[in-house]
């Protein structure tokens, strides 16, 4: 841990401070029992929809603390509100006997609370230093100390063992997505926070650099700073967390000592039922019929290499790979928003152009973007104009062919239910919205569909919902290409998948792989912690 | 990403430099050899038609018509990279100037109040236009557009022409020197370097550029974005008091007409993106906002000398804009990702 900079007035909470409220020593092997944090009855609604109801979590110093739970349990939003990004509608935090209430991000980085964002939160165009110290430069007076910022963060960076590689004044833009994520820990680091609070830190990182970051993450809690760590991973709670608090659909489930309960408990408390029942059933041999969508040798100029795959009508073709791996860009390519440069795609068999997204809906291809709110609807549109977005624009109103199915009974084919065709889309659900995406495409007829993250953001009931669709969609003659970096899902719902790293594929993997198995193929490193 | 020079962990020197070159637009060089070329071209076709261009008067001159611009554009340049921008700042400069000649009225002991008040209207402006942006989430161009609508209406509710009339010691602004140096050369030099220093070595600066680049990772990075949005408004309309505070010596007197005449909103807009500042924020910096000025003004000078019609001026003006803007696109979509 380098020390705090010279002449740093702001910075909060320097390690001494964090020791004295938690008497390290002791913490190290048994942590106080008082919490350090609590947030008692914690509400909140977006848009008039709850998103927590009546939430506690209470943490103590010198502990890891998992929060688990499903995508749309909750966990992002009670972070965020720990860290002043959002206010809570209801309840109260108490840090350190104190109540707390932060109206800014600020507040809570100098009341001793910091927080690792789940998606990257640098900016590309300044510098390693300036983004760790962003808001909390070393200063004297008004003017930025870069010596002091610089060599703060070459230690910080050299603590961490990436000081080759990861230079303070690197613009961040030319790093890479691990390099970059590296960074985000090492900004983390530099808060010497009471409460440190990690929204799914791992996401993009080597088995090699999860453990570099638990051996940080053990040595903060021996300084007895207490950890919120987030995470689907249930392997890495056990093996980093003290203590595990399980939200599901915004509630809590419960809080349980880690070393009291069992993989089997946690995912029962999750999902509300036995993970066996989740997925619908595969592709039986039969139901898998000709090759509809294929590429050989495509090829993206610094992106993708080399890319060879098929997808087959009627069946699930999983693609995995760690953030960065070249799954979205792909996925990109292939619907020609960013075309391939090289090689060649073919559709039945037949070479085809596809040089723009336009091109590849008249082919009756579709694409749930990873986005949906950015990229897949317009959120102030009604269900029925997102509905015909996509045929509205190939140049006819109404239904080419058979013109026998309206809008109206599309929706009820997915069971968009709750919401009328009129309703701007904004105000529906995660699924009902992911509903009214895949209608714009089952509107122009589309058979082959592109889902990028089909269950983001989406609450449990409705993701086996979404799941079902899909199956259904595969059974009745779709070809279907489906990224996802949830393993489980990736796992239950891929008849087959094919595993990307750096831009190649990696490897192809039978139905039903284990865990393991994909993360070998999407970080080339054998796991240590699944071989032992 | 394979670097090379990174094994090496580098002393403390090569560290403070890279910070330098980061801070510093990186796209400040290659502006500047265009505007030798601009130059250069210039110089050709003007002497070419037996007029005077690379003499110390027209050069001068040139500097001097530089000055109104370059001040302005400097603040514009901190506004525009906190990802705002200033449409306001034309009929400020008008207010300045007729605000400051009407206090002082040839009085030389009212040069310091007359100062102060325009400074402070700066100030009030600025602020305006910053609360509007961020606490009512007003789009900067429309805001600001509404708050020069406002002053302009004010202005030809009060004023036809001329009014008020500045001290005479106050004139030195504009025409004094100290030896050879224009002391408006210096002013704009005081300010470019001035704004350059603060975007390069203060807190301030430094989150001029982060709010820019993302406000939202500002501001869960715990830098109080709105403050920063705020204070770039505030610090923008300052060079537009001071532009106005310039042009008014020059001119002697206050006139409604003196800052949109000049066309100093979209002027000095222009002048930033051609100095390689990104519209959208958080990339660029104050060094090419002045060789984006000197281009416009050599232009200027060179279709002034050459006394030809000045619709042909501003067709070449816009194709240059539209040119580097261009330029800038393609550079970005090359280093992308």
């Amino acid at each position: 841990m380098p020390d705090e900079p010279a002449g740093s007035e702001t910075a909060p909470m320097p390690g001494p401070a964090a020791a004295t409220a938690a008497a390290p020593s002791a913490a190290a092997t048994a942590p106080a029992l008082t919490p350090i944090l609590e947030m008692r009855g914690i509400t909140k609604s977006f848009f008039g929809v709850p998103v927590l109801r009546d939430v506690d979590l209470d943490v103590r110093a010198g502990e890891v603390h998992a929060v688990l739970g499903e995508n749309g349990a909750g966990k992002s939003t009670l972070m965020k509100i720990l860290a002043g990004a959002h206010q809570p509608d209801g309840g109260t935090i108490v840090l350190d006997g104190q109540e707390v209430k932060f109206g800014h991000p600020s507040e809570a980085q100098n009341a001793g609370v910091s927080i690792i964002y789940q998606e990257f939160t640098l900016l590309p165009e300044r510098t390693v230093a300036q983004n760790i110290y962003l808001g909390r430069e070393p200063h004297r007076g008004p003017f930025v100390d870069t010596r002091a910022m610089g060599k703060a963060t070459a230690e910080l960076l050299r603590s961490l063992n990436v000081e080759a590689a990861i230079r303070p004044n690197k613009v961040v833009r030319s790093l890479s997505i691990a390099q970059q994520q590296t960074v985000e820990i090492a900004k983390a680091l530099s808060f010497h926070s009471k409460v440190l609070v990690m929204d799914e830190p791992t996401a993009a990182l080597s088995p090699h650099e999860v453990a570099a970051l638990f051996e940080r993450v053990r040595l903060l809690r021996e300084r007895g700073v207490a950890i919120v760590y987030i995470s689907h991973r249930l392997r890495e709670i056990f093996e980093i967390a003290q203590r595990v608090t399980v939200l599901k659909d915004g509630r809590k489930v419960g809080t349980s000592e880690v070393a009291a309960t069992s993989t089997r408990e946690l995912v029962k408390q999750m999902v509300g039922r036995d993970l066996a029942h989740y997925f619908p059933p595969r592709a039986t041999p039969g139901e898998v019929a000709e090759p509809r969508l294929a590429v050989r040798g495509g090829g993206v100029t610094g992106l993708l290499h080399d890319i060879n795959i098929e997808v087959k009508r009627g069946e699930i073709l999983g693609i995995g790979g760690l953030a960065g791996s070249g799954r979205t860009e792909l996925a990109q390519a292939l619907f020609g928003v960013r075309p391939f440069d090289t090689g060649e795609v073919q559709l039945d068999g037949k070479a085809i152009r596809i040089r723009s997204a336009r091109q590849a809906v008249r082919r009756h291809m579709g694409f749930v973007t990873e986005d949906r709110k950015i990229e897949g609807l317009v959120l102030p549109l009604s269900v029925r104009d997102n509905s015909l977005l996509a045929l509205r624009s190939l140049g006819s109103f109404f239904r080419r062919g058979t013109g026998a199915l309206t809008i109206a009974e599309l929706l009820r084919t997915l069971e968009l239910r709750g919401a009328g065709l009129e309703r701007e889309v904004r105000f529906l659900s995660g699924g009902n919205q992911q509903k009214v995406v895949l209608a714009k495409w089952l509107a122009c007829e589309a058979q082959i569909l592109i889902f990028d993250e089909p269950t983001r953001g989406i609450d449990v009931g409705a993701k086996a919902g979404i799941h079902d669709l899909m199956r259904q969609l595969a059974r009745n003659g779709a070809a279907i290409l489906m990224i996802s970096s949830e393993l489980p899902e990736l796992i239950g719902m891929s008849d087959r998948v094919v595993v990307l790293r750096n831009g190649k594929i990696a490897g192809e993997l039978p139905p039903g792989p284990t865990e393991s198995a994909i993360m070998f193929l999407a970080t080339g490193e054998q796991d240590v912690a699944s071989a032992a | 990403m394979t670097t090379p020079q990174a094994t090496m962990p580098g002393g403390p020197g090569t560290r403070i430099q890279g910070f330098r070159s980061s801070v510093a637009s990186t796209n400040a060089a290659p502006i500047y050899l265009v505007l030798l070329a601009i130059f250069l071209a210039a110089w050709v076709i003007v002497s070419l038609a037996g007029r005077p261009f690379l003499t110390i008067d027209n050069l001068t001159s040139m500097l001097v018509r530089s000055v109104a611009l370059g001040i302005v554009a400097a603040g514009q340049t901190v506004v525009i990279l906190a990802g705002s921008l200033d449409l306001s700042v034309a009929y400020l400069i008008s207010v300045a100037a007729l605000v400051s000649s009407l206090i002082m009225s040839g009085d030389p002991s009212k040069i310091g109040i007359a100062i102060a008040a325009v400074l402070g209207i700066g100030v009030v402006v600025g602020l305006t236009n910053g609360l509007l942006v961020t606490k009512l989430r007003i789009n900067a161009f429309i805001a600001t557009l509404g708050v020069g609508l406002i002053l302009r209406g004010l202005l030809n509710a009060a004023f036809d022409n001329f009014a008020g009339k500045v001290a005479p010691e106050f004139e030195v602004l504009g025409y004094g020197s100290i030896g050879p140096i224009p002391l408006s050369v210096l002013l704009l030099s005081a300010t470019v370097l001035g704004v350059w220093f603060l975007l390069r070595s203060t807190r301030f600066g430094h989150h001029v550029y982060a709010v820019g680049g993302s406000e939202e990772t500002a501001r869960l990075s715990g830098v109080r974005s709105h403050r920063i949005i705020i204070g770039a408004h505030i610090l923008c309309c300052l060079t537009a008091v001071l532009t106005g505070l310039f042009l008014v010596a020059r001119i002697r007197a206050g006139a409604p007409w003196i800052g949109p005449d000049g066309g100093y909103d979209l002027e000095s807009i222009a002048a930033v993106v051609v100095g390689g500042t990104a519209l959208a924020g958080g990339r660029g910096g104050v060094w090419g906002t002045l060789a984006g000025v000197f281009i416009l003004a050599i232009i200027d000078n060179a279709f002034n000398a050459l006394q030809f019609n000045s619709f042909v001026k501003d067709v070449v003006r816009g194709v240059i804009i539209i040119a580097a803007v261009a330029i800038y696109a393609q550079r970005e979509r090359r280093a992308g990702r």
